[in-house]
């Protein structure tokens, strides 16, 4: 069990502005579990897509050698074909088509175009057995959960004869239970010999069924730890471990009176009725503060922050909203802007721009009272008001009559900002603000949070990078599978503690 | 394509940026200049081909009248496209009108609601009420418009049948109602004679010459360009007082001469004839209050966010679910008024009145650039396609082209607008 099978060297990808990877190695074994562990953002997905041939050969520098042979893909056909099987974080499962018309998509066993559905079924049943799920291929993917949907995406990569199978977060959407029933799998599927790749940071799991850890921090690899080294406080340190220099702007924070408060607010999800994604959260916010919510992906952080404003997201949601002290009707958006609330959504094209419009529009469409008379706009306040955000918020356009969709993400999210500082919001939620961004229009954003918060107004930041939140908050919610599992001064937190009361969390919920 | 007419970078600016500003409000606005040219190209090759048939006074008036319920109809189809959305229903919708309101004049004894006008009220709130009920399934139960409405076309064009007791047609319409569509605005001026007609042996005029001026309609059409010129100026002085740059001068100046010119020939071609058709009248004032609405009110502005973005509108605060409603309501009365222009030129109600005409109404709205996705379209572009649309039916029918190629026709204009849309639209 020496023989290498994957050897990636001095991988560097770079995307505009940003460099993603920069001279990653990956080693890994024949028959081993490897995991790939790193916060949100440190460059592990798109490592795996290198890999599988998403960014085709050419796109990036560095070599990758598969089974001693040096490999160019051109796309995940290449891969497959080799035997690299990639599962991706969100499943790509058509809904309405059976588990067998599924596993076999694009892949049917088919004589002059005409299916022989018999032979499908069977090979779908032999499949299903050898992942452990009882249904029949004729199921419809949608009348199953998400834990047997993860099942029949691994049958689906079996049934391409893999040889080394490359798990991107599978248990990120799925129950505790379900969890170690596909961990177990893991390892049966070890014994009999088959490599995986196990991309993950819940680090209970990996220290579970890992054989070797390979820690990549901002593109890089950082080093690769043997089992016996495992434990999750050396993987926690590895990950994190960086300095935090001066790439927040400095603040004297002035901290008033609590402003905001929410009441065990609860929500259940919009579909799977029985399901509750947020589990009676308090928190309150203060003039002046800036307040994180930590947490990893699919700690219910957005869903929260959506169901709060206008009960954009989820059913059944109950609790209190308090403005000075005061209880507040948040039931629609337009309520929610009236007393002063706004939220900047995590993914900017989908929920926060018409992208088929200019800045100037997009800037106003949330306040429009606020540039006409009697619903009639005035073009010219209009355009001074655009103009003005433009320079407040440094949108780097050739002028306010730029189309959004043309715009780079980190001027996408200054229209979006603008679009809500125009609102005059009293409270900010701001999800992801610096998501996908490059450096230096993270460091305007930051500087405008600051800004606000020192014009007194009261602000929460949903961010999965800790580093961000350590860098600009004075305070500090850890949240974890719908639930506060922590709450600390920013002074005192380290990422250390966020991910221990994380760790901790997910040990309480199991 | 940008919803403003010009685009307008900061001030200061340097002398030597000045060309480009040119060039790009020119490009800006190619869709909108090129539509019009277009439409003009189209409108000189008809008047070759038809030796001059096209630009006759009395040719004029008629393309205005046939054409007039599909522009009505095409500002509402604009809206509802634009908010992402499609309505199949409006031919039906129209047919049904012209029987419900051609069975309250003629057959049913209702008094003085029989009136024409009274049942002209009564027609356009049943035409929003029906355009109310098909949105309220499309806003507040995310019914697909195209089912909801292919539902209504098919009940609709249904009721009317039954409405006109199976393949009769119901009629003579009073001389009042029929006003809407074939009437002309009074002379209260007075006439000005300015060729005295020709008087034949028997003593009679011989029709169509000499040369008589409307004067109404002269006056009401210098007003009109006057107040656009003005309007023009002004809004320009006020750009530049508050340190905007307006589109360059001589590019506004050559606009609103050829504007102008273009609009007192009609104008003078009308008044040629018999005067100003009412039915142009209502339609330019509705033209005019529909460009308001979607290019200077809030509730224009939330319906290009909302066709634009929906989740993104949603999440801005707009109520996206009443705004569609809305957007079916207007619809519903545009077809309502549409219905009642057939019914008031055909001087009856007949089964197959609209029949079809929503795919007319769709096409014209394609042409001038909106995007089948939404979020894109104006309300001139509609016009202007209609117009199009209009005349190629008309100079086709002057040629004699078989009705059959008269579609075929029609078909390649409106690929070739799209095609021609998404070709500039990938190169920008």
């Amino acid at each position: 069990m020496t023989s290498t099978i994957l050897e990636m060297r001095d991988i560097t990808k770079t995307f505009p502005g940003v460099k993603a990877l920069s001279n990653v190695n990956l080693s890994v074994e024949e028959g081993e579990i490897h995991a790939v562990v790193g916060e949100n953002g440190a460059g592990k997905s798109t490592l795996m897509k290198v890999l599988s041939g998403v960014y085709p050969a050419g796109t990036y520098d560095g070599q990758i050698i598969f089974q001693g042979q040096e490999c160019q893909f051109k796309g995940i056909h290449d891969s497959e074909h080799k035997g690299i099987v990639i599962i991706h974080q969100e499943l790509a499962l058509v809904p309405m088509l059976s588990i067998a018309e599924n596993i076999f998509l694009g892949n049917e066993h088919a004589k002059y175009g005409v299916i022989d559905w018999d032979a499908n079924e069977a090979r779908t049943s032999a499949l299903l057995k050898k992942v452990g799920l009882k249904e029949d291929p004729k199921t419809l993917i949608t009348n199953i959960g998400v834990g047997k949907q993860q099942l029949v995406e691994i049958a689906k990569a079996l049934s391409k004869e893999v040889k080394l199978l490359i798990l991107d977060e599978p248990t990120a959407s799925l129950s505790e239970k379900d969890s170690q029933a596909l961990l177990d799998l893991l390892l049966e599927f070890k014994r009999q010999g088959m490599t995986s790749i196990l991309i993950s940071h819940k680090l209970n799991e990996v220290n579970r069924v890992a054989d070797k850890v390979t820690v990549i921090r901002d593109g890089r690899t950082i080093e690769t730890l043997a089992k016996k080294d495992i434990s999750e406080d050396r993987i926690i340190t590895s990950m994190v471990g960086r300095s935090l220099d001066d790439r927040y702007p400095p603040r004297e924070p002035k901290i008033g009176e609590v402003i905001f408060e929410v009441k065990n607010w609860s929500v259940y999800h919009p579909i799977h009725a029985e399901r509750q994604v947020i589990k009676g959260i308090d928190i309150n916010v203060r003039k002046g503060e800036v307040v994180g919510i930590a947490g990893l992906m699919g700690a219910g952080r957005t869903e929260f922050a959506m169901s709060l404003f206008g009960r954009s997201y989820g059913r059944r949601i109950t609790g209190e909203v308090l403005l000075r002290g005061k209880p507040i009707d948040v039931s629609s958006v337009s309520k929610a802007v009236e007393h002063g609330i706004a939220y900047v959504t995590e993914d900017r094209k989908t929920y926060g721009l018409n992208l088929i419009d200019h800045i100037k529009h997009n800037i106003t469409v949330a306040n429009l009272g606020g540039v006409s008379r009697h619903s009639v706009i005035d073009d010219l306040r209009e355009l001074a008001v655009a103009n003005d955000y433009r320079k407040k918020t440094n949108i780097r356009a050739s002028s306010v009559y730029q189309m959004t969709g043309n715009l780079s993400g980190g001027n996408q999210q200054k229209v979006v900002l603008s679009k809500w500082l125009f609102a005059d919001p009293e409270l900010l939620i701001l999800d992801e603000p610096t998501r996908g961004i490059d450096v230096g229009a993270k460091y305007e954003i930051y500087t405008i949070i600051a800004r606000l918060a020192s014009e007194g107004k009261a602000i929460v930041v949903i961010s999965s990078e800790m580093p961000e939140l350590l860098g600009i908050t004075d305070r500090i919610y850890v949240m974890n599978e719908g639930r506060i599992v922590g709450e600390m001064p920013a002074a005192d937190a380290s990422q250390e503690k966020i991910m221990r009361a994380i760790v901790r969390g997910e040990g309480k919920a199991a | 394509m940008s919803t403003d007419s010009a685009p307008a970078p900061q001030g200061n600016i340097a002398e030597d940026q000045r060309p480009r500003i040119a060039v790009s409000a020119l490009t800006t606005n190619l869709r909108e200049y090129g539509l019009i040219i277009a439409l003009i190209v189209i409108m000189l090759f008809f008047q070759f081909t038809t030796s001059g048939t096209l630009f006759k006074p009395v040719n004029l008036s008629n393309l205005v009248q046939q054409n007039s319920f599909i522009i009505v109809m095409a500002l509402g189809m604009l809206l509802v496209i634009v908010s992402g959305y499609i309505d199949l229903s409006v031919g039906s919708v129209a047919g049904f009108i012209g029987a419900l309101a051609a069975n309250m004049m003629v057959i049913w004894q209702l008094g003085p609601l029989s009136n024409p006008l009274v049942v002209s009220i009564v027609c356009l709130i049943v035409g929003g009420l029906i355009g109310a009920a098909q949105g309220y399934w499309i806003a507040y139960h995310r019914i697909p418009s195209f089912i909801v409405t292919l539902a209504g076309m098919l009940i609709f064009r249904g009721i009317c049948q039954a409405l006109l007791g199976g393949g009769s047609s119901v009629g003579p319409l009073p001389d009042g109602f029929k006003a809407l569509s074939s009437g002309f605005i009074p002379d209260v001026i007075g006439p000005l004679t300015l060729i005295p007609p020709t008087v034949n042996a028997a003593g009679k005029t011989i029709l169509g010459s000499g040369l008589t001026l409307h004067m109404t309609t002269i006056v009401l059409g210098m007003i009109a360009v006057l107040a656009y010129a003005y309007f023009g100026v002004r809004t320009r002085r006020k750009r530049e007082r508050h340190g905007y740059e307006a589109e360059p001068f001589p590019l506004f100046v050559i606009k609103t001469l050829v504007a102008s010119a273009l609009a007192l020939f009609l104008v003078y071609e009308f008044a040629s004839y018999r005067g100003l058709p009412v039915v142009l009248l209502v339609m330019g004032v509705l033209i005019s209050l529909f460009v308001f609405v979607t290019k200077r009110m809030t509730i224009g502005r939330r319906i290009y966010a909302m066709g634009g973005n929906p989740k993104a509108a949603q999440l801005s605060g707009i109520n996206t679910e009443r705004l569609t409603l809305l957007v079916f309501i207007n619809m519903g009365v545009l077809s309502a008024l549409g219905g009642l222009i057939i019914a008031a030129r055909l001087g009856q109600a007949v089964p197959a009145a609209g029949l079809g005409s929503e795919l007319d109404v769709i096409a014209a709205v394609f042409i001038g650039g909106a995007s089948a996705m939404g979020g894109v379209g104006q309300v001139i572009g509609a016009v202007v396609g209609g117009f199009i649309m209009g005349v190629m039916n008309n100079g086709m029918s002057i040629m004699g082209v078989n009705v059959d190629w008269q579609q075929v026709v029609k078909g390649l204009v409106l690929l070739g607008a799209v095609i021609f849309d998404v070709y500039n639209k990938n190169k920008a």
